[in-house]
């Protein structure tokens, strides 16, 4: 066991785990946010996908203990005093989820993107949104919302 | 009509969009949650020698291993819907019969724990032979049926034209896995199951009965949110006896959620399944017979509701076509796979790829084009509501006006001749085309059709499609309505609520919708749940019911007030109001004195602002001696078109463009209609293009992760060209069909014709999927040589 802080969404969270706790199961069930989903556990899937010091990681392939000190955005950073982030709104508006499980993963991906909107096109987010899967949308509502949000034509 | 009919964004995405969904890996009802991990066959058949749990038992944190010993004592074996099929046991018990089958379940304090002591369990398998071919494989049921005169129509054609199609076993993969937290409680000789489980409720009792327990002491609670489904995690059903057992025998309530290779492996898959089909055709291009011999693969057990995939098209075999005369061998065989079941389209995708390959190998025998011949085949809309020799009553639709609609919208000159000069670069490019009859609403009473007439006459009948909805105003005149579908990802939530608003005449704000199941606590019946497309047809025409039962005692109530005769008086813009005139109370008000002053009433009023009503269609009917069967209650029309570009070299198949036109009665919103359609389509193309579940020979799967059950992701998915035609079926209240389901099975039609047709000059035929480069090189190899 160790004990292990990180900054989840701007909060420090302090836990005695083992050093097998995947950054996932430490933010589900340490930091009892459960908007980080598990599709896969393997890797491929990115629902798990969360910010780590800014940059998207899949948090079922990492150990909590690799991101201690760190600084986690999960989606429930995503919103800032209660108002949907730009991409939440965009996603709501072209019907991009519905069951909603992959969501959170989509909008992570995409979140890494934000800092860069002005300077990438379609080409980049679409590699973003190709590196997740959905089954339920047939991409279609999330690459709009994606381009959307990202003001690209 | 305000809110149904429009594009209203979903009420569902402001919990979803924050993280802040209840799906059951969210949910900690109960106190001390210890999780479960199951052992399983590493052998696709073989003998339980015997299983020794010591080392796992003496594991940190463990509290419990059920064997197969114990599942022999405490379950039964769930009944099965075939007469003389064996029972179906929901873990191995002397014999593994699929890897991946369930041989013990452990339970432990938390889930890495539990799988450290799964390892420990110590199971001694003595292999057996393995059966994985379908010829040859032993029949668990098989049915033969004959309509009108197929052996004259056959003798009389012009032409015959058949051919033996295999279709693959593939599944939805649901983002979310199978996950089940059971609470046994041996003080009230009850358990509470959390799943996201989504129905048909007809497996609540077989669960009851599996676990021994009466019907009302398993409280099944599906939880707001299910991370999709597509059929696939109605087969979760199975596991929850192993988990009510583990709580029950760990006393402590425990919970599995299952990982993604127990999906892939052990969880349901659809069926694949291999036709033999000969179609008769006069001199005209006209069908006029249809043989179809049908063999499904449902794996290792006839698991309930198979043999259901045979049967769930049985109304609409013959498609949109106006075939009369048909004979159809429908039988299912068992093999060392895992067990099949729903899968988004469930049978339509494995009936249209036959029928519609069938449909351009006409065309190309008679050297006509593929839509002329369809033209000539259709139904046309002088006989709608047309009976199909099956039994299939199609509500009113005009198939002709479709593929022409879908012709002109896709300029399918203007596409030709793009396939062409594709092909004059040196592209194998192709055209293809598909046209689907989409059922929605099942008539449970066609998985009946796996017993004889006979069979049948001697025990009850089976037939329905009911489904309820219970409303309820608060003292403010808000709403609150309770559906018993336990969605995963449609929306039903949001379509409900704007049903309600219209109905009503209130604001959709003042509606709120619950849409999870709790059977402990609402209607419900063995029909309900979400599947078959059910919910524009049936739960829809059950929540306008139930609105008017809500209606009509409002009305009541105001009467007195307003002095005028409740059939005077009318629901607008949140008011009772006397028609033709501006007296009017708000309804706010008439709740108000239902609760608070039903002294005040008009004698023999009822005071309760609570209302459950219920829809059932007169056609969903048990079916006839004569075997036919109106297998659902709604039949909406689908036509693709689409062109494939195949890269000369790596074979690689693109699809460059993709048309689909609905006739699925009104569109209750078309953001939501149009969302189905890309997903089902989404399906359909990685059915037939990527998506398959390999075994080798020895039965070992060998798609068993992410990395190699290639799920399509943005970048194979082809922009997509939706369109609707408007109208409303007079077959349900709502007017709606359902839409969610078709282009999961036009799709794999429509783009093995366009391959098929890309690949025509070069002899090759397609008769299986999915074909990807390397089938395609392969079979380019094999004509090369055969020439
Ligand atoms: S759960 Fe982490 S990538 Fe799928
Ligand atoms: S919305 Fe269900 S998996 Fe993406």
């Amino acid at each position: 066991m160790r004990s292990i802080t990180l900054r989840v969404n701007g909060r420090p969270v302090t836990a005695e785990v083992e050093p097998r706790m995947t950054l996932a199961d430490f933010i589900r069930e340490r930091a009892m946010l459960t908007g980080t989903h598990l599709g896969c556990e393997h890797g491929v899937c990115g629902a798990c996908t969360v910010l780590l010091d800014g940059a998207s990681v899949r948090s079922c392939l990492l150990f909590a203990v690799q991101a201690d000190g760190r600084e986690v955005t999960t989606v429930e950073g995503l919103a800032r005093d209660g108002e949907l982030h730009p991409l939440q709104r965009a996603f709501h508006v072209h019907h991009g989820l519905q069951c909603g499980f992959c969501t959170p993963g989509f909008l992570m991906a995409l979140a890494e993107l934000w800092p860069s909107r002005g300077l990438v096109g379609r080409e980049e987010i679409e590699e973003v949104v190709s590196g997740q899967l959905c089954r339920c949308t047939g991409y279609a509502g999330i690459l709009a919302a994606a381009y959307d949000a990202f003001g690209v034509a | 009509m305000r809110y149904v009919g429009r594009p209203v964004p979903r009420l569902e995405d402001a919990r979803l969009l924050r993280g802040r969904g209840r799906f059951v890996a969210d949910l900690a009802p109960v106190a001390n949650v210890h999780h479960v991990a199951f052992v399983r066959s590493p052998h696709a058949h073989a003998e339980i020698r015997s299983i020794d749990a010591s080392a796992a038992l003496a594991s940190e944190g463990v509290l419990a291993v059920v064997g197969p010993e114990d599942g022999r004592r405490w379950l039964r074996p769930f009944s099965v819907g075939v007469d003389g099929a064996e029972p179906y046991w929901p873990m191995a018990i002397g014999r593994a019969r699929y890897v991946g089958e369930p041989v013990a379940v452990v339970v432990a304090r938390d889930r890495y724990l539990a799988e450290d002591a799964a390892e420990r369990v110590r199971v001694e398998y003595e292999p057996l032979p393995v059966q994985m071919e379908v010829e040859g494989a032993p029949v668990v049921t098989s049915r033969s049926f004959r309509f009108g005169d197929p052996e004259g129509a056959f003798a009389r054609a012009a032409h015959r034209v058949g051919a033996t199609f295999r279709f693959p076993r593939y599944s939805s993969t649901p983002i979310e896995c199978y996950a089940v937290l059971a609470d046994w409680s041996h003080a009230e000789e009850e358990v509470t199951v959390w799943s996201n489980f989504h129905g048909p409720f007809v497996m609540q009792p077989l669960i009851a009965a599996c676990l021994g327990l009466p019907e009302n002491r398993v409280r099944l609670i599906c939880p707001p949110d299910i991370g999709g489904s597509f059929g696939i995690k109605s087969g979760v059903y199975a596991y929850i006896p192993l988990v009510a057992l583990a709580s029950r025998l760990a006393g402590v309530p425990v919970r599995w959620t299952a990982d993604r290779w127990e999906d892939l492996v052990a969880s349901q898959a659809g069926t694949d399944r291999v036709t033999r089909a000969e179609v008769a055709v006069d001199a005209e291009g006209r069908m006029t017979a249809l043989r179809l011999e049908i063999t499904d693969d449902v794996g290792a057990h006839l698991r309930p509701p198979e043999p259901a995939t045979l049967y769930r098209c049985f109304g609409n075999l013959t498609g949109a076509y106006r075939i009369r005369d048909l004979a159809v061998e429908a039988r299912a065989v068992l093999t060392n796979r895992p067990p099949t079941g729903l899968n988004r389209g469930f049978g339509g995708q494995q009936l249209y790829f036959t029928l519609e390959r069938l449909v351009d190998m006409v065309a190309r025998r008679l050297g006509l084009d593929a839509a002329e011949v369809r033209r000539r085949n259709l139904v046309p809309p002088a006989e709608m509501p047309y009976r199909t020799p099956l039994g299939g009553v199609y509500d009113p639709g005009d198939y002709p006006a479709l593929l022409d609609e879908l012709l002109a919208r896709a300029d399918y000159p203007g596409l030709v001749a793009e396939r062409d000069r594709l092909r004059a670069q040196g592209r194998l490019a192709g055209v293809g085309m598909a046209m689907v009859i989409d059922p929605s609403g099942t008539n449970l009473g066609y998985i009946e059709l796996a017993r004889t007439p006979e069979e049948r006459s001697r025990g009850l009948g089976k037939s329905g499609c009911t489904e309820s909805a219970t409303l309820t105003m608060d003292p403010l005149g808000n709403v609150r309505l309770r559906i018993a579908t336990a969605p995963e990802g449609q929306g039903h939530e949001t379509v409900a609520a704007q049903i309600v608003a219209d109905e009503l005449g209130v604001p959709i704000s003042s509606v709120r919708v619950d849409a999870g199941v709790d059977t402990a606590a609402q209607a419900w019946n063995v029909s309900s749940g979400s599947y078959s497309s059910r919910f524009a047809p049936i739960t829809s025409s059950a929540v306008i019911r139930a609105c008017a039962a809500l209606k009509a005692r409002l009305r009541a109530i105001a009467s007195g007030i307003l002095e005028a005769s409740p059939d005077d008086l009318e629901l607008v813009d949140g008011s009772v109001r006397v028609r033709g005139t501006d007296r009017a109370l708000p309804i706010r008000r008439v709740a108000g004195l239902a609760h608070w002053d039903p002294g005040a009433l008009p004698a023999g009023v009822e005071p309760l602002l609570h209302v459950t009503a219920s829809f059932s269609s007169h056609l969903a009917r048990s079916p006839g001696q004569d075997d036919t069967v109106d297998s659902s209650i709604c039949y909406g029309a689908v036509a693709d078109l689409c062109l494939v570009d195949i890269d000369p070299e790596t074979y690689e198949v693109a699809i460059r463009g993709y048309w689909t036109v609905h006739d699925s009665g009104r569109i209750l919103n078309p953001l939501l209609a149009d969302g189905q359609v890309m997903g089902a389509l989404a399906h359909g193309v990685g059915g037939a293009l990527y998506e398959e579940l390999v075994f080798d020979r020895a039965g070992t799967p060998l798609a068993t992760s992410f990395a190699d059950y290639l799920c399509p992701t943005a970048r194979e998915i082809p922009e997509v060209h939706i369109h609707h035609r408007h109208g409303e079926t007079p077959f349900v209240p709502s007017g709606a069909r359902g839409i969610g389901e078709g282009n999961s099975m036009s799709a794999p039609a429509a783009v093995a014709n366009a391959i098929a047709d890309a690949l025509s000059e070069r002899g090759v035929e397609i008769t299986e999927l999915p074909v990807h480069g390397s089938k395609i090189w392969k079979w380019l190899q094999e004509t090369a040589t055969a020439r």
